[in-house]
């Protein structure tokens, strides 16, 4: 990485994630692919009651979002961490923090906004309400990116052990929960004709919050993981 | 150091030291073995002090007779869980900014204490809610919160026996500690924020405590144990982990033989 300034070195990085995912394709279509799955999955194990759908929906659809989220964070720093490149970006003069973002924001862009655009295929599979696929898509667009955020925390600390996938859903599961509740709490309130805006300014606050902080505490937690 | 306090009062030096004696590890295993006899003589004292006042002497409640007895055990419990995981916070915050040893020994040294009052004040959060509400859970802010703090101390305490080396998995497990005291205040606000089965604040407010006297008193006496008993337990765990920490150290020889 010979860029000499800030915006050019995460740039960089942004677009070499993403050529290397596009080259990949099944980095972006495999969590995509087990979002429908387990979404699907659901109908078929407690009975395809039309009511009954429409009010677990939301959650379900959620869930499943977060699994397929959690079982894609491995792959944000892995492939850095195992040919040394993570190091490297340690060892730059550029703030750690910054290119950590743009790592983030690339992982985004490949495995959070497929399900983003996928998702009111689901809403319609499971039959919401149209407030509410449109709600969820809201919720999602707000949430995924925290999403990337937290688990990236919980990735940096886990990047450096052998079975770090299961611990890995252990560390960032606790911390996805407030968000699990506002956003199903929004899809489940729009479903039923309520206002929604008290959720999604918690959410937005979620995200904001997340997106001034997490990139220094994954910075530090790299930082531990790999001395 | 006594050249340094040349020109300071000879009790700011004292201080000083103490405090410099205390962060070395070999210094802290003897001292903390001082104190543990004391601390658990207290604690025992208090909760029997405790334990007679609200069992025996506090009146029974109007609305719920007896069984609001176990509040002596469930707020002491959940105010116990909050506590430790703050000084959990603000141990690891402490080695992970100046690199102290002994800071990162109690940090992971109280993370099952916390742990299990957490899990205390969730099973007697339970029992009592059976009679009262009719339910043994409910989905409420305080309950999910209170059971995503259990979560948290299961993280750290998962995240430290995962990493090998003891220096490098103290200082993970203050990045996660310090992401999850958000929870904290969640925690204390969610009973004024949300619409909640679990009671308002009765005693943690800036008005006056909404409890009678008779039964704030025990409350106290069973909170104080509560803390006297951590205090103990924890430093008996963080000499378990020094010594473990300094097994090669000749000081720690030197005891075995």
């Amino acid at each position: 990485m010979n860029t000499d300034s800030l915006p050019r070195a995460f740039m960089v990085l942004v677009r070499r994630d993403l050529v290397l995912a596009i080259r990949h394709r099944a980095e972006i279509a495999n969590p995509l692919l087990f979002f429908i799955l387990v979404t699907s999955l659901f109908p078929l194990g407690i009975g395809a009651n039309p009511k009954l759908l429409v009010a677990v929906g939301p959650g379900i659809i959620w869930v499943a979002a977060l699994l397929a989220s959690l079982l894609s964070l491995d792959s944000v720093f892995r492939s850095d961490f195992d040919d040394g490149s993570l190091e490297q970006y340690l060892l730059s003069s550029h703030p750690v923090s910054v290119l950590v973002l743009a790592k983030i924001i690339a992982h985004w862009l490949i495995t959070g906004l497929p399900l983003l655009l996928v998702s009111p295929l689901l809403g319609i599979l499971l039959g919401l309400p149209s407030e509410a696929i449109q709600v969820l898509f809201i919720t999602l667009l707000l949430g995924t990116p925290v999403l990337s955020l937290i688990g990236a925390v919980g990735v940096a600390l886990t990047v450096g052990l052998r079975k770090g996938g299961m611990i890995l859903s252990l560390l960032v599961l606790p911390l996805y929960i407030p968000l699990l509740i506002f956003a199903a709490g929004a899809v489940d309130s729009a479903a039923a004709g309520l206002p929604v805006t008290a959720h999604l300014s918690l959410i937005a606050a979620l995200l904001v919050l997340a997106l001034s902080l997490s990139p220094f505490a994954t910075a530090a937690a790299l930082r531990v993981s790999l001395s | 150091m006594l050249e340094q306090g040349y020109n300071r009062s000879l009790y700011a030096v004292m201080f000083n030291n103490f405090f410099h004696r205390l962060a070395s590890p070999k210094h802290f295993y003897r001292i903390a073995g001082a104190w543990i006899p004391w601390l658990a003589g207290a604690c025992l004292l208090l909760f029997l002090a405790g334990l007679y006042y609200g069992l025996v002497v506090a009146p029974p409640d109007y609305q719920q007779g007896d069984s609001y007895r176990i509040m002596f055990i469930h707020v002491p419990a959940a105010w116990m869980s909050l506590f430790i995981y703050m000084v959990m916070a603000g141990a690891g915050a402490i080695g992970l900014i100046w690199r102290i040893k002994l800071a990162e020994v109690i940090a992971i040294s109280s993370a099952p204490v916390g742990a299990s009052f957490t899990f205390l004040a969730l099973v007697t959060g339970s029992i009592w809610g059976k009679p009262m509400w009719g339910t043994w859970w409910v989905w409420d802010a305080r309950l999910t919160s209170e059971l995503i703090l259990l979560f948290l101390y299961i993280g750290v305490i998962a995240l430290h026996s995962a990493i090998e080396e003891r220096r490098t998995a103290a200082r993970a497990v203050a990045i996660l500690a310090l992401v999850g005291v958000i929870n904290i205040p969640i925690i204390h606000f969610s009973v004024e924020w949300w619409n909640t089965l679990h009671q308002g604040p009765t005693v943690t407010r800036l008005d006056k405590p909404a409890i009678h006297l008779s039964m704030l008193i025990p409350l106290l006496l069973m909170a104080l144990a509560f803390k006297l008993y951590y205090a103990f337990v924890v430093l008996m765990r963080a000499r378990c982990e020094v010594l473990a920490r300094e097994r090669s150290a000749g000081w720690v020889r030197e005891l075995v033989e």
